[in-house]
């Protein structure tokens, strides 16, 4: 503090309270119709504490979704799927990216910087300004409803491979040439000295690209026809669409509130990595 | 920057790059290449007969009022999301910059909306103006102000824009925040000393100060309003009423799979991907100007 002025500290305090709870408004209000019944979210005004019907909607939402005929699989399921799409496209992404960026900053061979720029330009054009070819493309190879159609063509990735290289490239050369020294081939450089130090990188890395991951709309919703493939987010959005003629805002709003708990708690816990992350993929 | 010690091996290298470039091919070059080849072609309603049509489907694009319309609603609904979102949240990090007492409680309550996937930000939007149970709806009819989102197409765009704004202040906050952080303080201090009050010296020094960060963020918004809000349309409007919240990279989408326009919504790919590149490139010039600064 450079000068003690009690007001404007008072004043600095206000706005950053008023805009957290502003901020925190529409995620209250969601919790608070998770846990009443259908009849009381019917009436208007909608009531703004929470009721007691949490655990039982819950346990609706989650073992049985909907129900009553109008579709949608049980809410775990969906979850499941999510679950296993956010790991597969963060950790393929991670995997991949680390040993290209190896071979491009440890090797010399020809084509080496042909295949840097091929990567590089995927950087400039997201999966939704091509998105009609690009199914196409999955639809011919037979990966439709498929995890691996979900997962492995948003698997390329330009950021993190050109993280993993600005990282190796401050390794300082003396570690390289005491593994050649001692005889160690490249893998075994590469496992034992490499992948261990690049453990923040990796942290942080995973953060961003889980909820990339988790929170995937367009893409799932192309390619899965099968209500055993949804993923939540796209459970929810469904629902979403037909909610006024099934009033049952309770059950959406607890679907929303399962849909946004596990990449919110990812990010609150893993606070550091994330904003580490954050700045670092933009660059 | 290069290497001064590397390995020396014939094929290793090759299959470390594989996947990736295999991948890239596929799912990237592939796809691309045929998003301008197609964007070329016109074919029948049935997928058998295509023809090929140098530039019709662009011009066919660009005489086509439905076109222009999305353009300018694009950039209406961009404008919107790029000042609102970074002018709410430039003021709470320099609210929160300003504190010393529980910053950092106020960085946790303000980072997780990031984590909230787009349509699912629409869903609860949606639901707080929804014309029949929607609190907020409820109470701006208490006021006499009639709010439906779903007729009218004024007040779709304004909760698109909210929705939008919503999901992405903490990124802008964090970077916000960061860029403030990262001002010597000292230089705050000497203002104080001559006698600079803390409005003074926001606008002298750390509004020049932070106008790098403020540049990068308007570019990553500007990309984000036009690509990144696509669950969020999808979820709250669907592009309706009538054309009012059908921005360009959900008019590539609605043509290209309800409307079944292949060739046009291959020719609206391509022009996005023109303003991608176009955006990038300006990003990353401004980026090398910013190491030298």
């Amino acid at each position: 503090m450079v000068e003690n002025r009690p007001f404007t500290t008072f004043l600095s305090h206000l706005v950053v309270i008023v805009g957290v709870l502003i901020i925190a408004f529409p995620v209250w209000m969601t919790f608070v119709a998770s846990t009443h019944d259908q009849q009381t979210m019917l009436r208007s005004p909608v009531p703004l504490l929470p009721g007691p019907y949490l655990f039982d909607n819950y346990t609706q939402v989650l073992l049985q979704g909907f129900g009553r005929g109008f579709g949608g699989a049980p809410i775990w399921v969906t979850l499941m799927n999510s679950l296993v799409m956010a790991l597969g496209v963060a950790l393929g992404k991670i995997a991949i990216s680390i040993i290209s960026a190896f071979a491009i900053v440890y090797f010399r061979f020809p084509f080496r910087m042909a295949f840097f720029w091929a990567i590089f330009v995927t950087l400039m054009l997201p999966v939704e300004v091509r998105i009609v070819p690009t199914y196409g493309v999955v639809a011919n190879l037979g990966m439709l409803n498929s995890y691996s159609g979900l997962i492995i063509p948003l698997i390329a990735s330009a950021t993190a491979t050109f993280l993993f290289r600005q990282f190796f490239l401050s390794v300082p050369d003396e570690l390289t040439e005491a593994a050649r020294v001692d005889g160690a081939s490249p893998m075994r450089f590469f496992w034992d000295i490499l992948l261990p130090m690049s453990r923040t990188t990796i942290a942080a890395l995973f953060v961003i690209q889980f909820i990339y991951g988790w929170n995937q709309y367009l893409w799932p919703l192309l390619i899965t026809t099968k209500e055993s493939f949804y993923t939540v987010v796209m459970a929810v959005s469904r629902q979403a669409n037909v909610v006024d003629a099934t009033p049952s805002w309770n059950l959406l709003m607890a679907m929303a509130m399962l849909a946004m708990v596990p990449p919110v708690l990812v990010v609150v816990f893993m606070q550091r990595q994330f904003v580490r992350g954050l700045v670092e993929t933009e660059k | 920057m290069e290497k001064r010690v590397t390995f020396n091996e014939r094929w290793l290298p090759y299959l470390l790059v594989a996947p990736q470039i295999v991948i890239t091919l596929v799912f990237f070059f592939w796809p691309s290449g045929q998003a301008i080849w197609q964007s070329v072609l016109i074919e029948d309603a049935f997928g058998g007969n295509t023809k090929f049509v140098w530039f019709d489907n662009f011009v066919h694009l660009f005489s086509d009022a439905a076109y222009y319309t999305s353009a300018r609603i694009t950039l209406v609904f961009s404008t919107l999301v790029a000042t609102v979102g970074l002018a709410v949240s430039l003021l709470l990090a320099v609210m929160a910059d300003r504190v010393i007492r529980g910053a950092g409680l106020y960085k946790t309550f303000l980072v997780w909306p990031y984590a909230v996937a787009p349509a699912v930000a629409g869903v609860l939007w949606g639901f707080l103006f929804n014309p029949s149970v929607g609190i907020v709806a409820w109470l701006l009819s208490g006021v006499g102000i009639e709010f439906n989102y779903v007729i009218n197409g004024n007040q779709a765009l304004l909760l698109v824009v909210i929705a939008a704004v919503w999901n992405q202040v903490s990124y802008n906050f964090l970077f916000f925040l960061a860029g403030l952080q990262s001002i010597p303080k000292s230089l705050i201090e000497a203002a104080a000393i001559d006698g600079a009050g803390p409005g003074r010296r926001f606008w002298d020094i750390m509004f020049p100060l932070l106008s790098p960060t403020g540049f990068f963020l308007l570019v990553i918004n500007i990309l984000y309003a036009f690509f990144g809000t696509f669950g969020v349309v999808d979820a709250l409007t669907k592009g309706g009423p009538g054309q009012a919240t059908n921005i360009l990279v959900y008019k590539v989408y609605s043509d290209g799979f309800r409307g079944q326009d292949l060739g046009g919504s291959s020719a609206q790919s391509v022009i996005l991907m023109i303003v991608v590149i176009a955006l990038t490139v300006v990003q990353f010039r401004f980026i090398e100007r910013r190491v030298h600064y």
